[in-house]
């Protein structure tokens, strides 16, 4: 095992706090175990800067297996790193080289502002889902669970779009930082659903309009987000959205 | 010592939820409104009962400390929820749920709560269904089910390996949807940090706000408490990096009695350890264990070799030769034990001979490689990233880890622990599972806790009290404020000056439990244990070093603060460990076992709850509840 050790050099963004000027700070980290995870890696890294007596890079992470969306940062210029369909909890260090050169940095979108080198604030996807991205029924007696079929194919495909996990790269690797793959998703399971159907106009509207008041950017159909998205979430939810929203507004269901 | 009283409802087994809602007292509709509850915690359990409260018109506070309430730890999990529906009529029933879950809990839980978990396990279903949730369907459009964790029936229902996210996303969106009609509010990134007790009744949290450090306080009228299980105390577990012991540890040191500590499971399929640097272990689900069989090689000078180069005739099915009637579906506990034996035998496979092979090879034979793609596509996926081992190709490594604490804070039949207003709910309390859970069945306590249970008792509990406004001023708010303030001081000031790191003695911490209150105890460990953690509680109040300050995001001194509550309770969980001399479920002495090796427990004596209280000086005396068993004989667990 020792002898497949690398050597890595990272160039961090560190950002004090929300108001403060940030810039890039470079690290050499010797003896990095290629199966360690990203993250791992960052831990060890803190944890020479602790003993250091200097303050550890902060960054998010809860589930580290890609599940709860929490971490995600930029890293080579793309997010959550090259390798598809992976959150950078996932990425294992074996896909680096040794002597490497990796530039870490955080997400980069007025929706998201920065709290701390690369922890960024993600409240405005909280807010979009407020805005309609749910189905209204309250808690109590239901019907019977199988007194509504729904088709494999259609409950597959809705079950796809709801993989999301609400980390936020399809904003980041928009060059537009829009958030019309997240809110797409959404728009687009429940409204394949026939329990969303009945709210899928007045859903698709708000949901929509809060993106826009949250401040992402349009979306010009560049396709990076599904690029960048570790869920391999399908730009044809966006589709499925503006045609959704297009068809509330004309017919204003 | 007192005997405590669960307050169950009387009547028969079946009877005894409707008979308590009967008795129940309604708060009026308009009064609702002016009634404040916090809820702390968004996973399955939080986010279901803040949206229902919310629904039902009190005003509500969510906490969580995750930057959004869809991220809490709820959403990892992924085999599935069972419930007593019987689709596939292969003659399951409530009672044969409940049966099943007494049984697998080693008759160490309570009846009446069991039982009304199987009786809500249905609604629960309809609810996700009627909210969007995309369970596996059947080709004619029906929902799928399987067997799952050691159940004789099929039924276990699933959205992929990804049932924990979508039950997650179907409360999340009920508790945001409220959010929308102005019912609830959410506190994200904030950390409860005390309870706040006023006439010996809950009124309040003293929170820090975990982006800038500010420590607030918040009134209300019932606490609510679903902050889930305490598995972290092992460091390396299954459970995600910032779950913890704190909220409901801090309420334990204001009088919660904390029941069971020493009950944890540990899950029989998980990704072995791969080095020191490792932050934390990845679940494999169970259900993987319908299909692929488990095995070592028979003798130690197979291990080195290529498992597919070891004949059949070389291989040792041990759970299928032990237990031939469950095989490699036997309840966790056992699993997970007998991967200890085979390795602590010399047998284990891999790098650190700390583990076992789970094989497809004969499932992908004959089932064909597109069926068990499509049962497990995604956690194939996951464990060929992390291990870099393709499982089509060569079987799966795997080996147990801490995964679920059955433990928590005690709770009477209403979910209310022994401080009235506050309520437990989820796998912060300790109520249902006994000593051991079975698979599926965390997601629907979660659910049915928060759906359908805790609604309705923390309403009764308001009717039944004659709860007057308190405001922040009171001096309860003043005291507690300030004692968290002087905690976090304290830390930073050891902090500047400390040697060790949280993460080094926080190690140190989880080596100690899993080598000793792990998966086999012995009494002689156990002392060993608790002299261990009093030495490392030293050493951290004495020599801790953390970065940075408390005005603004850190995460070091998050943890800090994590780690000091769980040097604690890891001494309960040792002690009560050491005071069970039985052995039930998860909880194994290697003195009290048959000549088979199996878990030996002592009914005449141990058949209680037993719930911790702390006094002022740091000791802990015991209550028991004594656990009747009307309905339901004790028997010994047999898989065989
Ligand atoms: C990998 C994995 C897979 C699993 N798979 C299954 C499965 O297939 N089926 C099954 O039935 N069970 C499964 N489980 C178990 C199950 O997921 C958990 O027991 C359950 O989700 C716990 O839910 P909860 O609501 O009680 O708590 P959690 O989901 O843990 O939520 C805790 C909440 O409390 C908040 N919180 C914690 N401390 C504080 C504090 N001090 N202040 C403020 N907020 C706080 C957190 O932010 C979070 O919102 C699995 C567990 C794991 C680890
Ligand atoms: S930490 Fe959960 S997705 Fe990466």
């Amino acid at each position: 095992m020792a002898d497949d050790m690398m050597t890595i050099h990272l160039k961090v963004w560190r950002q004090a706090g929300p108001d403060k000027q940030g810039r890039f700070e470079n690290y050499t980290v010797e003896k990095v175990n290629p199966h360690m995870s990203f993250l791992e890696m960052l831990d060890v890294v803190n944890e020479t800067l602790i003993h250091d007596g200097e303050e550890p890079i902060e960054f998010d992470s809860d589930c580290r297996e890609g599940i709860c969306g929490t971490c995600g940062f930029v890293i080579n210029g793309q997010a959550h790193g090259e390798e598809r369909g992976t959150t950078v909890c996932q990425l294992h260090m074996r896909s680096f080289s040794d002597g490497e050169t990796i530039v870490v940095e955080p997400w980069r979108a007025r929706a998201f502002p920065v709290i701390k080198d690369l922890v960024v604030d993600r409240d405005s996807f909280d807010r979009i889902i407020a805005a309609g991205g749910y189905v209204s029924v309250g808690t109590g007696p239901k019907p019977d669970a199988n007194s509504v079929k729904i088709g494999k194919d259609v409950s597959d495909k809705a079950f796809d779009a709801a993989a999301c996990i609400g980390c936020g790269a399809c904003v980041a690797a928009c060059p537009n930082a829009s958030a019309a793959l997240f809110t797409g998703a959404k728009v687009s399971q429940l409204a394949m659903l026939p329990q969303g159907k009945p709210e899928r106009g007045r859903r698709a509207r708000r949901m929509v309009h809060q993106m826009q008041e949250e401040g992402f950017g349009n979306c010009s159909n560049i396709g990076e987000c599904e690029a960048a998205c570790p869920k391999e979430i399908s730009i044809q939810n966006i589709a499925k959205m503006k045609r959704e929203y297009l068809r509330a507004i004309f017919t204003d269901s | 010592m007192t005997k405590l009283d669960a307050r169950s409802p009387d009547g028969p087994l079946h009877k005894k939820w409707d008979n308590r809602l009967e008795e129940m007292k309604l708060v009026a509709p308009n009064n609702k409104k002016k009634h404040e509850i916090i809820v702390v915690g968004t996973g399955l359990a939080g986010g279901s009962a803040a949206a229902t409260l919310g629904e039902l018109g009190y005003s509500v506070k969510s906490f969580c400390i995750q930057d959004s309430p869809r991220r809490a730890h709820s959403i990892a999990a992924q085999g599935g929820i069972n419930a007593t529906k019987n689709y596939p009529n292969d003659g399951d029933s409530i009672w044969r749920l409940f049966y099943d879950t007494i049984k697998g809990g080693d008759f160490r839980s309570r009846e009446s709560n069991t039982y009304r978990l199987a009786q809500v396990s249905n609604n629960i279903i309809d609810q996700a269904v009627a909210q969007g949730v995309p369970f596996a369907r059947e080709y004619g459009g029906e929902l799928a089910n399987r067997s799952f964790g050691g159940a004789q029936v099929s039924r276990t229902f699933y959205a992929r390996g990804q049932t924990g996210q979508q039950l997650l996303l179907g409360a999340y969106q009920a508790l945001l949807r409220q959010v929308d009609r102005g019912k609830v509010e959410i506190f994200a990134r904030r950390e409860m940090l005390d309870l706040v007790k006023i006439d010996g009744v809950a009124r309040g949290i003293i929170t820090r706000n975990l982006v800038t450090g500010e420590i607030e306080r918040h009134a209300a009228d019932a606490v609510v408490l679903c902050t889930g299980g305490y598995g972290r105390t092992y460091f390396l577990s299954t459970n995600a990096f910032n779950s913890n012991a704190t909220a409901a540890w801090r309420c334990h040191k204001r009088g919660a009695y904390f029941a069971n500590p020493c009950y944890v499971q540990i899950h029989p399929t998980c990704i072995p350890q791969s080095g020191d640097y490792q932050s934390k272990l990845t679940l494999m689900s169970e259900s993987l264990r319908n299909d692929g069989r488990v095995w070592v090689p028979k003798d130690k000078k197979d291990i080195g070799k290529p498992p597919q180069d070891i004949p059949e005739s070389d291989r040792d099915y041990y759970l299928e030769r032990k237990y031939p009637a469950f095989g490699n579906l036997v309840p966790r506990d056992v699993a997970s034990r007998n991967a200890k034996y085979v390795c602590d035998e010399g047998r284990g496979v891999g790098a650190t001979g700390r583990a076992v092979y789970l094989d497809f090879r004969d499932a992908i034979k004959e089932q064909g490689r597109d069926v068990i793609e499509d049962k497990y596509g995604n956690l194939f996926h996951m464990y060929h990233k992390i291990t870099d081992e393709d499982p089509y190709e060569v079987p799966m490594r795997i080996y147990p880890a801490v995964h679920y604490t059955m433990g928590g804070l005690w709770v009477d039949y209403e979910l209310m622990s022994n401080i009235p207003g506050l309520f437990v709910a989820g796998e912060a309390n300790f109520s249902d599972h006994g000593a051991n859970r079975l698979g599926a069945s965390a997601l629907m306590q979660g659910l049915a806790d928060g759906y359908f249970i805790v609604p309705f008792t923390v309403g009764n509990f308001i009717a039944n009290y004659d709860i007057k406004k308190v405001s922040t001023d009171h001096k309860a708010f003043d005291a507690a404020e300030t004692e968290v303030r002087d905690q976090i001081d304290k830390m930073l000031s050891v902090g500047k000056e400390g040697s060790r790191t949280v993460i080094e003695i926080y190690r140190d911490l989880g080596k100690v439990m899993y080598d000793k209150v792990g998966m086999s105890r012995t009494e002689e460990g156990l002392k060993e244990a608790r002299e261990e953690i009093v030495a490392l509680r030293e050493e951290f109040w004495n020599g801790v070093k953390i970065p940075g300050s408390s005005d603004n995001y850190n995460k070091m001194l998050e943890l800090a603060g994590r780690v000091a509550d769980f040097l604690e309770l890891a001494e309960l969980m040792a002690i009560d460990a050491l005071e069970r001399e039985e052995s039930c479920g998860g909880h194994f002495r290697e003195e009290y076992q048959s000549d088979e090796g199996e878990a030996l427990r002592v009914d005449d004596e141990f058949s209680y709850v037993a719930a911790w209280e702390y006094d002022e000086d740091g000791d802990y005396e015991v209550h028991k509840e004594e656990l009747e068993f009307e309905n339901v004989e004790l028997s010994t667990r047999s898989y065989k």
